[in-house]
């Protein structure tokens, strides 16, 4: 029996900015139900490699296969539909809208309502209860009626997180979700990370080695555009060259 | 034929050219401050109105410099005492307090001057055949317009792309903050940007006040075509702004020449519209009747065919 | 935006009361209360765009014109008789609005903001000098007319008098802004809000921002040109002012000027622009700058429109120091209206010179007699002005500090 196909598969991806080469080659295949990170330095290209997944750039050239689709250079939207979604670095919120409206949005789609103009959102009982669900998971329920805007900023990485699994996406991506935060919240979120990922695929940006080393069921290292190592991580860490790249060790995990 | 050709396009070209004018200021300060001046053609038509006083009092040539300077000066109060105020609540806003401005500018005209057109004429000094060309002449005001607009190219090609000014101007537009924090006077950069812009704009309506009609409603008249300009050529691009400006200027002034419709066309191609047919007032109307719509279909076209615009580089 | 139980039966019986209030139960205050109730229809439908989807459009008028002229002609063929009663004329308006808006909105919404704003505006431009184009489908400089009264299908009662009118415009209106209340609670009118607030994160929830945006247009051209049909009923004409730029103008001014924020705010708008349009300009002929300063004035110091200040003052309304509040305020506007006052007069001074020399420089200003050839008049406007300015000024600390004080009870208030 054949091994089940890869949930993300990147094959020969390149990435130019007119003269600028920004990733290069990048191959890289995610299993279902694995835990991903990708670290590097800053300027490597982390972002970038997101935002080809996630449809905001088309890569100039390459494959990037979802669950055996090819997904290269469609819409964001076309994307979402296929089962992935994404969290942002900066936090990218409807900002006027309430924490349970936010979620509420990320719902209507996979539950099939489309541009459906005649039916009170308030009424349809399998969105509420999906809205319900996630404002549970991400611990936001006493602060369901605050608009987006003015959440603290741990508060508004846990939504930016909630918008993202709320729809059920069966492949999540989650860029520097820990970004700006204390110790605490930081053991917070990932908490709230490693249950969400639970019976999904994750890829994850991180540059706390903590988080990455404690969430991670393997790593990719992406140094200047290309990948130097993926491996478990164990043998990332122990790995010379990787240390190397970071110019001295890295921290103990 | 070749009469009507020629004289057509030297018409459309210098058109082309006034359109030019104008939509040159506005792209400066859209493509530097990202705010779209509702109010741009209202300093022209101001532009074209103190030209008109100052000729008045103390003559031409005087005018055609204190305008620009009155313009220049009415702009940088603008950004300073009102527009300053709104920057910090959006794109949305800026362009709401522009539109209110350009009611707010065409009544006061009309309080200075009145509700009809003043006597604008063509000044005497540049009232003087400049070259003859199958018969009609070419005067010297064309000439010196022509001269004009040209020099405002140059001048805000070199401006924005080659000096340092330019290049902080551009920058303070994305990261205010940094260019700022670098030392660079922001708020006065962008006092400067706005000044320059309205002076170019009255420029613009100096001679152009006695070219169209200078009275209350030519800042309506003319406003609406320089902003298909803009978007035709693509915003923020000078480039964009002179070709799709000579386009429209061209093809508008060819428009009014031709006095054929659809219908005219079908049927010397041997199809014929039944009097009746809904169809036939449509196709019955003439190129030259339908002459102030060319820009607008142009808008339309480009709207199917390429939205981002000609040469576009900033998107909203 | 709560949705109080008492608004909609206090709203239903306003209507209601309305016409037969003293001062409007003529024919010329009826007729106000009309125009108030299609206005806030079109103004509702224009913050679909702008308040809702974050779409800013200088052409709006461009739907409600066309829904207008598909409305007169339907009333012209049941003028000739076709069998459709006369209060059915509205869906024709609607129908008509949809078509365009969903046409035109397939070609608009291509791009979003000053782009999108841009294009409306020329596409405005485009359907205005069309009308001139097209004699036989928009009569040109004359328009088009009909009589809401000849119909050889009687159903419903006749709107043969000017209260019959209002009524049944009344009753349209209140439908359409339910219709587009109710929207606003579909996922369509929630993905409108979303798109709005963040298009892209609207794409990575599956959703197309362009599509969301097509959705808002053609049910914004939808009202919109339902109150064009309303036109067409009260007015029994339509021309080409009813696409013009200055209705698309003055619609904007009266959506943001009531509060874009707000659901019910531009009908505020309408009811206080319609009011100062028609009650202004039978005075002055400088009422369009007063319009555009008080525009700018919202917007520099008011941009969340007058539902916003009234909202604003919700917190502090039942605190005791309220009453303070009300007294600083009514300190201010003392020389406020002094310095008011002087403006008012230099600037009808001005318009008589300049726009009707032929009546001479005497005039009344504020039931003042003055003479405008004379220094007079012009010195004491100034003194006016700019001493009433000053003392303004010096109110502005009286009303902040009793602000701070009503904010701060209030604070301490809450459970």
């Amino acid at each position: 029996m054949t091994p089940p196909a890869p949930a993300l598969s990147l094959r020969d991806v390149d990435m130019r900015f007119g003269a600028t080469s920004i990733l290069r080659g990048v191959s890289l295949d995610v299993a279902r139900g694995e835990r991903h990170a990708i670290i590097g330095p800053n300027g490597a290209g982390k972002s970038t490699l997101f935002n080809l997944i996630s449809g905001r750039f088309s890569p100039t050239k390459g494959s990037i296969r979802l669950d055996g689709a090819e997904i290269a250079g469609e819409r964001p939207y076309a994307i979402n539909r296929r089962g992935l979604a994404r969290s942002f670095q900066v936090t990218h919120l409807f900002a006027r809208m309430s924490v349970y409206e936010n979620l509420r949005c990320a719902v209507l789609w996979s539950r099939g309502y489309r541009y459906c103009f005649w039916r009170n959102v308030a009424a349809l009982a399998d969105v509420r209860e999906a809205a319900e669900t996630a404002l549970e998971r991400i611990g936001l329920a006493a602060r369901r009626h605050v608009a987006a805007g003015v959440l603290t900023y741990a508060e508004q990485r846990a939504l930016e997180i909630g918008i993202t699994i709320a729809g059920g996406a069966r492949v999540i991506l989650l860029d520097e979700p820990t970004a700006g935060m204390s110790r605490q919240e930081a053991d917070h979120a990932v908490a709230l990370i490693r249950s969400v990922a639970q019976g999904r695929t994750l890829l994850m940006v991180e540059h706390d080695m903590s988080v990455v080393f404690g969430l991670a069921d393997r790593i990719s290292v992406l140094v200047h555009g290309e990948i130097l190592a993926t491996d478990t991580p164990e043998r990332i860490h122990a790995s010379a060259r990787v240390q190397e790249a970071y110019l001295g060790t890295l921290p103990d995990a | 034929m070749l009469e009507l050709v020629t004289v057509s396009l030297l018409n459309g070209v210098v058109y082309g050219l006034l359109l030019f004018m104008l939509s040159s200021g506005l792209t400066l300060i859209f493509s530097m401050m990202g705010v779209l001046n509702f109010a741009h053609a209202s300093v022209f038509m101001v532009g074209a109105y103190l030209a008109y006083q100052f000729s008045r009092w103390v003559g031409f040539w005087p005018a055609l410099a204190i305008a620009p300077l009155a313009c220049g000066l009415a702009g940088a109060a603008i950004e300073r005492f009102g527009l300053r105020r709104v920057h910090a609540h959006g794109h949305v806003a800026e362009i709401l307090f522009t539109f209110g401005l350009a009611y707010v500018i065409e009544e006061l005209v009309t309080m200075a001057w009145g509700r009809n057109a003043v006597s604008n004429n063509v000044p005497a000094a540049v009232d003087f055949p400049l070259f003859t060309v199958f018969g009609s002449t070419f005067p010297a005001y064309k000439g010196l317009m022509m001269a004009i607009s040209v020099a405002m190219f140059a001048f805000l090609f070199v401006a924005l792309k080659k000096t340092r000014i330019g290049l902080v101007i551009q920058a303070a537009l994305t990261h205010p903050r940094m260019v700022s924090a670098l030392g660079h006077d922001v708020p006065g950069v962008f006092v400067l940007v706005f000044a320059v812009g309205s002076a170019l704009a009255g420029l613009a309506g100096v001679i152009g006040g006695f070219m169209l009609l200078t009275q209350p409603t030519l800042a309506h008249a003319i406003g609406p075509i320089v902003f298909v300009v803009v978007v035709v050529g693509g915003l923020g691009s000078l480039s964009g702004a002179l070709i799709a400006s000579m386009l429209i200027g061209i093809l508008q002034t060819f428009a009014v020449a031709v006095d054929y419709s659809l219908l005219d066309a079908l049927r010397a191609g041997g199809v014929v519209v039944a009097r009746g047919s809904p169809w036939h007032e449509l196709l019955g109307v003439k190129l030259a009747t339908a002459a102030p719509i060319v820009p607008y279909l142009l808008l339309v076209l480009m709207l199917i065919v390429r939205p981002r615009g000609l040469l576009g580089t900033r998107d909203a | 935006m709560s949705a109080k139980g008492w608004l909609l039966p206090a709203t239903i019986a306003a209507l209601a009361v309305l016409p037969h209030l003293p001062g409007l139960n003529a024919d010329f205050g009826r007729s106000l209360l009309t125009q108030m109730v299609i206005a806030a229809v079109f103004a509702l439908s224009f913050n679909m765009l702008f308040g809702q989807t974050g779409l800013l459009s200088f052409g709006h008028a461009v739907y409600f014109g066309l829904g207008g002229y598909a409305a007169i002609h339907l009333m012209r063929a049941i003028n000739g008789g076709l069998p459709v009663p006369m209060l059915l004329v509205p869906v024709a308006g609607a129908a008509g609005g949809l078509l365009a808006g969903a046409l035109l909105g397939a070609l608009t919404t291509r791009k979003a903001g000053t782009i999108f704003a841009l294009i409306s505006l020329g596409v405005g431009e485009l359907v205005y000098a069309a009308t001139f184009m097209l004699p036989g489908w928009f009569g040109g400089e004359e328009g088009i007319t009909a009589s809401r009264t000849r119909t050889a299908f009687a159903a419903g009662p006749a709107l043969d008098s000017q209260l019959a009118v209002y009524y049944a415009v009344a009753a349209w209106a209140l439908v359409a802004a339910l219709l587009m209340h109710a929207f606003t609670r579909t996922p369509a009118g929630r993905m409108c809000n979303a798109v709005r607030d963040n298009p892209e994160r609207a794409e990575f929830v599956g959703y197309s921002a362009r599509r969301v945006r097509l959705v808002a247009f053609a049910a914004a051209g939808l009202f919109a040109g339902l109150a064009g049909g309303l036109h067409a009923i009260n007015y029994e004409i339509v021309g080409a002012d009813a696409v013009s730029a200055q209705r698309s103008g003055t619609v904007l001014i009266m959506a943001y000027i009531g509060g874009a924020a707000y659901f019910a705010g531009p009908v505020l708008g309408a009811i206080a622009i319609t009011w100062l349009q028609s009650g202004l300009s039978g005075y002055t002929s400088a009422w369009l700058l007063y319009l555009g300063v008080f525009f700018i004035a919202m917007i520099l110091w008011a941009p969340d429109g007058l539902a916003g200040l009234l909202v604003r003052h919700r917190p502090i309304v039942r605190t005791r120091a309220f009453r303070r509040v009300l007294a600083t305020y009514a300190a201010a506007l003392v020389p406020l209206a002094v310095m008011l006052a002087g403006a008012v007069v230099a600037v009808e001074m001005s318009y008589r010179l300049s726009t009707q020399p032929e009546l001479g420089p005497r005039l009344r200003v504020l039931g003042v007699a003055v003479d405008a050839s004379s220094a007079w008049p012009w010195l004491a406007a100034a003194l006016a002005l700019v001493g009433g300015f000053l003392a303004f000024r010096a109110t502005w600390p009286g009303v902040t500090s009793a602000w701070a004080r009503a904010s701060g009870e209030a604070e301490a208030a809450r459970p």
